[in-house]
């Protein structure tokens, strides 16, 4: 039996904006997936803990706030410490052209903004986990 | 991107701790990866230091945020607290929403605590199927308490007695009639009954109806050595949780007597049976897909009856 593709949806810091990312959640369920929602306000540290524990295929981070040039880098940073090597990492909400492609260069797998249609979401989610392969 | 690690290679690295490895082993167990199988069964000879608590009650009752109050309490005792969270997998999707650990966020940063949801996937019990072989896991980590926290329950779905050592049934205030409802089900199985939310007004009336329900239940108090009590809780105020502490340690003691081989062998018996039977339909499935389409076929023309059509894909199986 294929098992459920395993989704950390993540809010990191002072972002009380959570309407897009529980859109996104139901979204993913409604495609089978096991989503695993955080709640606002995380830190850092927090998210790569938790998909660290929760082992998802994919973590999505979720951001209006326009701290995207910070958070990534100490989530990728987090991650090696912690030995994380095949975490696929996701980027949503909202945010400048350059800072999308900055980050991709840090190693975000896609950045899905706010007009990102639903299916196209899922089928890119579901493309990044079978590239990625058996784990 | 990160090439496949043995289940094997991951063993020593659980051993030490190592929540990556941790993590990626629960995986594949809820996967039933046939890969993983030999590294599960070591895990499973090496476990049983653990003591396995599960908590269970009906929907908002507040299993998450007691699990996240016992938990910090727990910790701060010094105990390393493993939390298994299982919720609701959609019947029509087969997708879920795992919110539980929204209630736990401030354990997220604490090493001592390990925290994973799962979703039910089918499973009809309260728990899921991978749910046992989680705790092994974690046991061989070296956590020293898991806590197994049920979906929201209903009246039925009583398995998790059958996979720990303390049962724990938490009622919430102010469900009225259905406590009355309830009563027939999951109220029995309780090794103990916490009220949640004991800081509203209308606690004291459910504590009461608990307790009145037990005394009506003469022959097994008779018979055991454990007096199993209501305790009132507040995860808010925190208000009974050193009392509910000091009865979980109570209870252990019970489930190291005798009382607790037997609770054990029913734990081996249940998990061994269930186990089979997912093989077996595992076997059916496989062995049956396209005689069962044909049959369905030839059962709606009228060419046979169910009865002797389900013999036969039956047979095909066992014979």
């Amino acid at each position: 039996m294929s098992q459920p593709i395993r989704v950390l949806l993540a809010k990191v810091g002072l972002d009380g904006h959570d309407r897009g990312v529980k859109i996104v959640a139901r979204t993913l369920r409604d495609a089978g997936m096991d989503v695993i929602y955080t709640g606002l306000h995380r830190t850092p540290d927090e998210v790569v803990n938790a998909a660290v524990q929760e082992d998802v295929d994919i973590l999505g981070v979720s951001l209006l706030s326009g701290v995207q040039l910070t958070v990534f880098p100490k989530i990728f940073k987090l991650l090696e410490e912690k030995g994380s090597k095949d975490l696929i990492i996701v980027a949503g909400g909202v945010m400048p052209d350059e800072d999308a492609e900055a980050i991709k260069k840090m190693g975000v797998a896609e950045v899905l903004l706010q007009d990102t249609p639903p299916a196209q979401l899922v089928a890119n989610l579901k493309r990044l986990v079978s590239e990625r392969g058996p784990r | 991107m990160g090439e496949y690690v043995p289940s094997q290679d991951l063993l020593p690295r659980i051993d030490r701790g190592e929540t990556v490895a941790i993590g990626r082993l629960i995986t594949r167990a809820e996967g039933d990866v046939p890969e993983a199988r030999d590294a599960l069964a070591n895990v499973y000879k090496r476990s049983g230091k653990a003591h396995v608590i599960g908590i269970t009650g009906v929907p908002g009752s507040g299993k998450s945020t007691l699990v996240a109050a016992m938990t910090a309490k727990l910790v701060a005792s010094g105990k390393r607290v493993g939390v298994i969270a299982v919720d609701p997998s959609s019947p029509y999707s087969g997708g879920s929403i795992l919110g539980d650990r929204i209630r736990m966020t401030e354990l997220a940063n604490n090493p001592n605590v390990y925290i994973r949801s799962m979703a039910t996937h089918g499973e009809m019990g309260g728990v899921a199927r991978s749910t046992l072989a989680t705790a092994d896991i974690l046991d061989v980590a070296g956590f020293d308490v898991i806590i197994i926290e049920t979906v929201g329950v209903g009246q039925d779905e009583v398995e998790i007695v059958k996979a720990s050592h303390t049962t724990v049934v938490v009622s919430a205030p102010g469900l009225g009639d259905d406590i009355q409802a309830i009563k027939a089900g999951v109220l029995e199985i309780a090794d103990m009954h916490l009220v949640s939310k004991c800081d509203r007004p209308d606690a004291n009336k459910t504590l009461t109806d608990l307790k009145q329900m037990l005394t009506l239940n003469a022959a097994k108090i008779a018979q055991s050595a454990w007096r199993t009590p209501v305790i009132g809780v507040s995860s808010l105020t925190g208000m009974g949780l050193d009392e509910f502490i000091a009865a979980l340690e109570g209870h252990r003691k019970i489930s190291v007597s005798s009382e607790g081989d037997k609770r054990r062998l029913e734990i081996a018996a249940f998990r061994l049976e269930k186990t089979a039977k997912r093989m077996l339909l595992e076997e059916f499935d496989k062995a049956t897909g396209s005689a069962r389409a044909e049959l369905a076929h030839r059962l709606s023309r009228k060419e046979g009856d169910p009865y002797s059509f389900a013999l036969d894909l039956v047979r095909s199986v066992t014979q």
